[in-house]
């Protein structure tokens, strides 16, 4: 019901929503809750296990009821809280877990069923027979009890993540914070100030209060617009800091307003992560429920939340309210609904001393034992001294003290501190580096306190960054005495409830207790209390404060549960924001990438960079037709193929042969300016790195190759050598990869094709030869290398000319009957050869594993070497590289698939080695594969059983030599 | 015959202009990595000044202006990058041609820094990240460098065929920044 009051809710904007279905009408300023009280829709979700009505407990972030479902399709998002969803035109939200309809849940017949279902159930219950706990039991229990439900479709919208720094971090923007915010934006520090809540002010926005000699909503706003106004204070609304991390760093989640959310563009939420120099932690305080039979009944809310509704929403859940509660907030929940107007049926004051100036029927020393009404209160039972009473209300405030927000403090292994005063945990001093508690969250309930305090956490926090606090007054504002007497369990029959949203029952706890599940640890589990999307804000306290007294032993004694981030529930589409789609890996292009595509070319992925499969022509309606053409192309022919994408590293300096000398296993210092050497890498554990090729341009200046999977670790590896292991060495390098487009040119052809492209004197380099050479007055390399075992060169240009090179290329290929070719074919070309790539060096070979022992040179060191003599390295029943062929009738030999000797059981013990890489080879019209076997290079000509158990192949297969074409090498050399 | 025309490596992809930020691709005439050998560095700076105006820039500085500029560019490394570098520079340093390796890219405009602040971690505060500071960080997944260029200017740089990538992910960052505008 609205009231009429001057709450911070604007009647000018109307706005409409609809909930399950039906249309109701609110006003901007309004959350979704606030505006179903106003419209009398008290009955607002069902609990979890028990399909209980339930209506709004709380009016922040911890609410453990009202949970409501919003949006459609991949645009669904469960679980959202009616107490921070800001209403705004167009909402659509549905309540959860019922079935037909929340005023009529078949499912409540769970609640029928109660006696059987306490804690522990589950598990006595489906434990036999042991399969159908996965299968049968779990699913149907999950239908049954259960939050809200994705959509099952991919999120459609947009989140993001970001940055941000800052000098000093005030969490919360109530009195504390807002005025650790002063004192440090005063001072001139960057501040940020942050706040789940839509509008600063904390407490202030709910209690009539006079701050400044306004009213504390008045002054909270104008402490804003002063600090807005002032440059260096950011002011992050909507923003609920969820952990804190090492280094000052602060995890925090921004809800985007729905107007600005709903732009193009826009993200819904986003991430961020802000580093602080130092942090206050001004979170506040969470009113705790206390524990009566039938406390869970609609119209049931805490005090704060009561005040809250009335005070900022103008809305109240009844027109006759009670109010229970342990300390002097009971009387200003009182004072406050009866300058409203209501009517207030009954004040039940826990405390046995208190005494009572106000005009309402007046309880001491009483407790509220029983509710009435199923799907919204209608009276509640009153037990004293004298008896029980029953008294009408729609709705009962009820108090059972205040619970700082300790949460963050936790985040790095520190444990709250049990306060007698306060009956409640505050945070251990100095459990985060450089965070101050302010406020409430440490125990300070009266705003004048919280002032002062927040003043206090500043000034630590600006002495610690070596800064001089300013001159600034602080404002008045009201005093007052915390008199708590603890109550946790009102005793008696019947269900009462500590954790609405898991529908624990003091019950339960006490049960858990019997069973001898006494730990906190072992309670939450067995009870499954403090678990969801509330995280046991509202119970957690209270629930241990019964299990301290089941066991016997004292609440400090027994202890909290360990608080982990995030203090609010993030999404997985927030926390890995951009990671959909392109966002989820950068693409790296080569410069002949749009020619390849044009050509029709499938583009696959090498690491981030992204390479042509083959090159289709017309008729061809198989990748193999048109891989088997292009590697009789290249062995015929010419073909191009874009090798840009493998590492290019600039190496230079006095040193830089005795460098290269340290980094692979052959000589370098002693190859000749303008030639090419053939390098294995090895890394410090022995076992191979990498391999490629490393060019002499000049006396102290080499180019090296990499593969392209490896050129980030290769380059890694070159800054380890020299900062950690030859420091000494005066040498430098760096990559230049992208600085140069790179394209094999091989074939019997290839000689002819690159004479005219460069003139015959400028193409006359020996085989292994490099050089400087001009193309159209550009400054290119030429290198004679090879990959495919034909007579090959590769030409390096300044990356600008690649796209323009690699068609001219193609042009000249094309006249020579040859053209493009892919990795399909570039592989198999390599296969034929022999030619190694990381499917061969996986990081479990050595170089003797792949036949190049003898490319560790005996008379240097070099990283890697003394490692790789280690006896498992270098024994001779090693797995060796071999070359293999189908002898049987399956003529397939699946990479991955696992060699016996022939006869033998195909079974692990029997393990003789396995196939790397597999191809068929139109050179030798056979299927030829690469791979490893025992001792194999003694095994030439002998027969092995092949196995492939994930493809379902058992065959017989030759070994051979690696190398499988032209064997002497004549034709890359001649 | 294809003639053989350079393309740079933003072509097709930059400018573009969102929000009043501006994403504009530069090409400068030449980049070249200059890494003094050891302890030639006061050398090396020398001939840096004497032939292009400026010194070898400390870690996280630049040294020179618009047209001509010195980034540093990792552990003994600077990026000359405007002119080509006098060969002078050869006796004391090793210089490598970088002027086809990367893709510079000139964001512009109020509230550019928020736009970096959803690509980078770097604290680009304006007391802590001054006009002529730079840094070589992470952008959105790639390894970058970030030099501040004016008030509201930054220059950013990755690899060249990194280019789509960049344009995309500072799209999606520019869109999220413009949509908050007035907010």
């Amino acid at each position: 019901m609205r009231i009429d009051g001057k709450g911070l809710i604007d009647r000018r904007k109307p706005i409409s929503f609809r909930f399950d279905g039906q249309r109701y009408d609110g006003f901007a300023g309004d959350t979704l809750a606030s505006a179903l009280l106003a419209n009398d829709i008290r009955l607002m979700g069902r609990s979890f296990k028990y399909h209980r009505p339930r209506g709004v407990l709380t009016a922040g972030s911890e609410e453990p009821n009202a949970l409501v479902t919003t949006g459609l399709g991949p645009a669904q998002e469960p679980n959202v809280r009616a107490t921070t969803l800001e209403l705004y035109e167009g909402l659509m939200a549905r309540s959860q877990n019922r079935w037909p309809s929340l005023g009529f849940d078949l499912m409540a017949v769970n609640d029928l069923a109660a006696p059987f279902l306490g804690a522990g159930f589950y598990y006595k219950t489906f434990m036999w027979p042991k399969a159908f706990w996965e299968k049968i039991y779990e699913p149907v229990i999950r239908n049954a009890a259960g939050l809200g439900a994705l959509s099952g479709e991919a999120n459609s919208d947009k989140y993001e993540k970001a940055f941000a720094h800052c000098d000093l971090l005030v969490i919360g923007a109530g009195p504390a914070g807002l005025w650790a915010a002063m004192e440090g934006a005063r001072a001139g520090l960057d501040v940020i100030l942050c706040d789940e809540d839509t509008q600063p002010g904390g407490r202030l926005n709910a209690e009539t209060e006079t701050v400044g000699g306004m009213a504390g909503a008045e002054w909270a706003a104008s402490v804003v617009a002063e600090l807005r106004a002032m440059g260096n204070v950011r002011i992050m609304t909507r923003t609920a800091v969820i952990g804190a991390y090492d280094g000052g760093t602060y995890g925090a989640l921004e809800r985007l307003a729905p107007e600005v959310a709903q732009r193009p563009g826009a993200a819904r939420e986003c991430f961020w992560r802000i580093t602080a120099g130092q942090a206050v932690l001004a979170a506040g305080a969470i009113e705790r429920p206390v524990a009566f039979r039938n406390n869970d009944r609609p119209g049931i809310m805490t005090a704060g939340a009561v005040r809250a509704y009335l005070n900022r929403w103008n809305v109240t859940a009844g027109r006759n309210i009670a109010v229970y509660g342990n300390t002097d907030e009971a009387h200003r929940s009182v004072r406050d609904l009866q300058a409203a107007g209501l009517h207030v049926s009954a004040l039940i004051d826990a405390r046995p001393h208190a005494t009572c100036d106000l005009d309402v029927p007046f309880f001491a020393g009483a407790e509220v034992s029983n509710a009435e009404g199923r799907q919204a209160l209608e009276a509640v039972e009153i037990r004293t001294a004298k008896g029980v009473e029953k008294i009408r209300a729609e709705c009962l405030a009820m108090s059972g003290g205040w619970n700082p927000n300790v949460h963050l403090t936790c985040h790095m292994g520190g444990r709250p501190v049990w306060d007698r005063d306060i009956a409640a945990f505050v945070p251990q001093p100095g459990a985060v580096p450089g965070l101050h508690v302010a406020g409430a969250a440490r125990g300070v309930f009266d705003t004048a306190g919280c002032l002062a305090d927040g003043r206090r956490a500043a000034r630590a926090a600006l002495e610690a960054l070596g800064r001089k606090a300013a001159e600034v007054d602080l404002p008045e504002a009201e005093t007052a005495r915390y008199d708590i007497w603890p109550v946790w369990a009102v005793p008696g029959k019947g269900r009462a409830w500590l954790d609405f949203q898991n529908d624990v029952t003091v019950k339960d706890v006490r049960q858990a207790a019997v069973e001898n599940f006494r730990s906190v640890e072992h309670m939450k589990r067995y009870t499954t209390q403090g678990m969801a999307t509330d995280q046991g804000k509202n119970s957690n306290v209270a629930a241990l404060a019964v299990l301290a007294d089941a066991t016997g032993r004292g609440i400090p004694e027994t202890g909290t549960t360990t608080f982990r981030p995030p203090f609010v529930p993030v999404s997985i589409a927030a926390l890995g924001a951009g990671a959909q789609g392109k966002g989820f890996a950068p693409q790296r292009f080569t410069t002949s990438h749009d020619a390849s595509v044009a050509r029709g070319a499938p583009m696959i992925e090498a690491g981030l960079w992204y390479r042509p499969s083959y090159f289709p022509q017309a008729g061809e309606t198989h990748w193999r037709q048109s891989c088997d053409r292009e590697v009789q192309m290249v062995r015929r022919a010419v073909g191009v193929s874009d090798v840009s994408t493998l590492g290019k590293i600039d190496i230079q300096g006095p040193d830089a042969g005795a460098f290269l000398d340290m980094v692979y296993t052959g000589m370098f210092s002693t190859l000749k300016e303008g030639r090419v050497r053939y390098g294995l890498m090895l890394r410090e554990d022995g076992y191979v790195m990498d391999d490629g090729t490393t060019a002499r341009m000049g006396a102290d200046h080499y180019v090296m190759t990499t593969t392209t999977a490896a050129a980030g670790q290769v380059m890694r590896h070159l800054d380890f050598v020299h900062q950690c292991l030859c420091p000494q060495m005066d040498v430098r390098f760096i990559s230049v990869t992208e600085q140069w487009a790179q394209f094999a040119v091989a074939g019997p052809k290839a000689r002819d094709l690159l004479t005219e492209l460069l003139g015959a004197d400028q193409v006359d380099l020996p085989f292994m030869g490099c050089g400087a050479v001009r193309i159209d007055e550009i400054d290119a390399r030429l290198f004679r290398i090879s990959f495919s075992g034909e007579a090959g060169y590769e030409i390096a240009v300044p990356a600008r000319y690649g796209a323009a090179l690699f068609e001219r290329l193609c042009e000249m290929a094309e006249a020579r009957d040859g053209g493009p070719y892919g990795m399909e074919a570039l592989n198999v070309l390599r296969i034929e050869k022999g030619f190694i790539t990381h499917a061969e060096i996986h990081g479990r070979v050595t170089a003797k594993d792949i036949g190049m022992g003898g490319m560790v040179s005996a008379k240097k060191d070099c990283v890697g070497k003394p490692m790789a003599a280690r006896p498992g390295l270098s024994e001779d029943l090693r797995e060796e590289l071999v070359g293999l062929r189908p002898l049987g009738e399956i003529k397939e030999l699946p990479a991955g698939a696992h060699l016996f000797d022939e006869g033998a059981e195909a079974m692990a013990e029997n393990d003789q080695g396995y196939v790397t890489s597999s191809c068929y080879s139109p050179s030798c019209e056979s299927v030829l594969a690469l791979g490893f076997l025992k001792n194999g290079r003694a095994r030439h000509g002998e027969r092995v059983r092949l196995v492939d158990h994930l493809r379902g192949v058992d065959t017989i297969c030759e070994v051979q030599d690696p190398v499988q074409f032209d064997a002497d090498g004549g034709r890359m050399r001649d | 015959m294809t003639e053989l025309t350079a393309k740079t490596p933003g072509a097709g992809i930059f400018p573009f202009e969102i929000g009043g930020i501006t994403a504009r691709e530069e090409t400068p005439e030449a980049m070249t990595a200059i890494a003094p050998y050891k302890g030639r560095e006061a050398e090396a700076s020398a001939a840096l000044e004497a032939a292009h105006g400026m010194a070898l820039p400390a870690p996280g500085r630049s040294t020179g202006k618009a047209g001509a500029r010195a980034l540093w560019f990792g552990r003994d490394t600077a990026l000359l990058i405007g002119p080509r570098v006098d060969a002078s520079l050869g006796r004391h340093a090793a210089l490598t041609d970088q002027s086809d390796a990367w893709i510079v890219v000139r964001l512009e405009g109020a509230g550019a820094r928020d736009v970096l602040a959803r690509l980078t971690p770097l604290d680009l505060r304006e007391g802590v990240f001054k006009r002529g500071h730079t840094a070589r960080s992470e952008l959105a997944h790639m390894a970058g460098s970030i030099t501040r260029v004016g008030p509201e200017a930054w220059q950013i740089m990755v690899f060249r065929s990194f280019a789509r990538t960049l344009a995309h992910d500072l799209d999606s960052a520019m869109r999220g920044v413009a949509a908050r505008a007035g907010a």
